[in-house]
């Protein structure tokens, strides 16, 4: 299993927990939607098996271990806001190699044109900055990409650009992909798995009983 | 019958932004050019397009709110009336109201319930709006980082349909809600459209517009590049006028997801004729001339080739 995550539980206020005893497995290679409605965790669930956030308990295992405290993580988190996951100091070539050195032919592969790499991220749109944030999250280190609603705030051409590349990297590198996404259309046309977010809740006999 | 005014009718709109070149050198950036779009009463009118096609600084427009460095050239009318500065002064937030893009536009240190009242609502009216964005009566007590995003996106639509205003000009209100809500939000503004208002609805979702919008805009590069009877989207690429207007149809998951190569061309670097040529398949000679706005099959378009 690439990823294993085991009764989690997180709330952010006192007894009002908003994620209970949630299981949740991927492989390597496997491509899973994560729906759910809005408010539900699907995001905090993203950020927790990302690393970001510490569960209150149950475990997370990557490859059978423990994510890593220090130095690359293996699982990648791509936001819905690329605007707020860049230094808007930075100009983005800095940005871009924050954690490793993409090649030239991924840059061009992601339609990244050499003269951004000179501008702040103000000067560019929203799709611009989003491709930005993808290859800088691409490093060959990455076994797993997190997607939580990557291409929602962009326009249909863009999206279908995006995901052309990052399909393609997923199944060359056999990267394990999770996406999620309020738009069926989109799951059902990249996913090879569909998870709904209330089945994961109800399924734990834990919340069963 | 009379013929109504359009509660606002915008005809050869340009917005450019003065900025500094090098040192004291300054440069006019045109980010819109020639625009032309009109919205009537009991009117949905949704306006798609590229990220950056300048669809949120229209809003803006519309409002009177740019930064001061930017100059508007063009004819704006709010029914029939020039749209001076005062007069924005004075329709904003009353008659006008916006649906902001971003959760930002939130004060973070208010509580929401506070905000969405603001200063002409009532406690009453922001508790029917919660209630009807299944937002639960806690939710007014928590500040907006304690928000999901769609929770927060919720309370964006709140503030603008608590209020009395004539016209709504909404940027993205849906990204982030679950389908379920996105449909009960668009559904209220179709009642509100129904009642006589008129709904500027700017959004990359295109299944929703043509479901709940009257007419489609389709921007390219600061421009429209198309105006569609929603139906049209319905029926397929053929019904469609201009190419950009395909591939549009063409890049939705659910047909066929064919990415186009390419990106739009930047404001400052505008090709001259269409805008659209460098990427079009049908580019011929005369594109590169200009290309007038004409009415085509009841929608209008500006493309020489369109037929």
């Amino acid at each position: 299993m690439l990823i294993e995550a085991k009764d989690i539980c997180f709330s952010y206020r006192k007894n009002r927990s908003i994620l209970e005893h949630v299981d949740f497995t991927m492989d390597a290679g496997e491509r899973v939607a994560l729906v759910g409605p809005s408010g539900c965790g699907k995001s905090t669930l993203a950020q927790i098996l990302a690393g970001y956030l510490k569960p209150e308990s149950g475990t997370i295992l990557f490859e059978g271990k423990p994510l890593p405290r220090k130095g690359y993580c293996p699982v990648q988190l791509i936001y819905q806001h690329p605007e707020k996951a860049v230094n808007p100091r930075w100009k983005l070539s800095r940005t871009l190699t924050e954690g490793w050195e993409p090649q030239e032919e991924l840059l061009k592969w992601m339609g990244i044109e050499k003269e951004w790499l000179s501008r702040y991220p103000a000067e560019l749109s929203g799709g611009e900055l989003q491709r930005f944030c993808i290859a800088r999250a691409m490093s060959p280190k990455t076994r797993c990409v997190i997607a939580d609603e990557m291409t929602a705030m962009l326009d249909v051409i863009t999206q279908a650009q995006i995901w052309d590349v990052m399909l393609k990297m997923a199944e060359r590198r056999k990267l394990g992909l999770l996406v999620v996404t309020h738009r069926m259309e989109l799951a059902e046309r990249i996913c090879t798995r569909v998870v709904r977010f209330e089945e994961l809740v109800e399924e734990n006999p834990a919340n069963v009983l | 019958m009379e013929h109504k005014e359009p509660i606002l009718d915008i005809k050869n709109l340009s917005v450019s932004f003065r900025m500094y070149e090098k040192g004291l050198e300054q440069k006019d950036l045109k980010v819109i050019s020639n625009l032309n779009i009109h919205v009537d009463e009991g009117e949905i009118l949704a306006i798609v397009g590229s990220s950056g096609s300048g669809k949120s600084l229209l809003a803006s427009t519309v409002l009177g709110i740019l930064p001061k460095n930017a100059s508007v050239t063009g004819d704006m009318r709010y029914y029939g009336q020039p749209m001076t500065i005062e007069l924005q002064q004075r329709l904003r937030g009353r008659e006008i109201a916006l649906v902001p893009q971003s959760v930002e536009y939130l004060d973070p240190l208010m509580k929401t319930g506070k905000q969405v009242v603001g200063v002409r609502g009532t406690k009453e009216k922001q508790r029917l709006a919660f209630k009807r964005y299944g937002l639960q009566r806690e939710v007014e007590e928590l500040y907006p980082f304690q928000l999901s995003g769609g929770m927060a996106r919720r309370v964006l639509v709140s503030t603008a349909v608590i209020g009395d205003a004539k016209l709504i000009v909404a940027d993205e209100p849906t990204p982030g809600m679950s389908k379920a809500m996105a449909e009960e939000a668009m559904s209220h503004f179709r009642t509100l459209a129904d009642e006589g208002k008129g709904i500027i609805l700017i959004t990359h979702d295109i299944d929703l517009a043509f479901e709940y919008a009257d007419r489609i805009a389709i921007f390219y590069a600061g421009t429209t590049v198309e105006t569609a009877l929603a139906e049209d989207f319905g029926r397929g690429p053929e019904a469609l006028r201009h190419p950009y207007s395909k591939a549009l149809w063409e890049a939705l998951p659910q047909n066929g997801f064919k990415p186009i190569p390419g990106t739009q061309p930047y404001a400052g670097s505008i090709p001259g004729g269409c805008l659209f040529a460098p990427r079009c398949l049908y580019k011929t000679e005369e594109c590169l001339g200009e290309i007038p706005m004409r009415t085509l099959r009841g929608g209008e378009v500006c493309c020489i080739h369109a037929d």
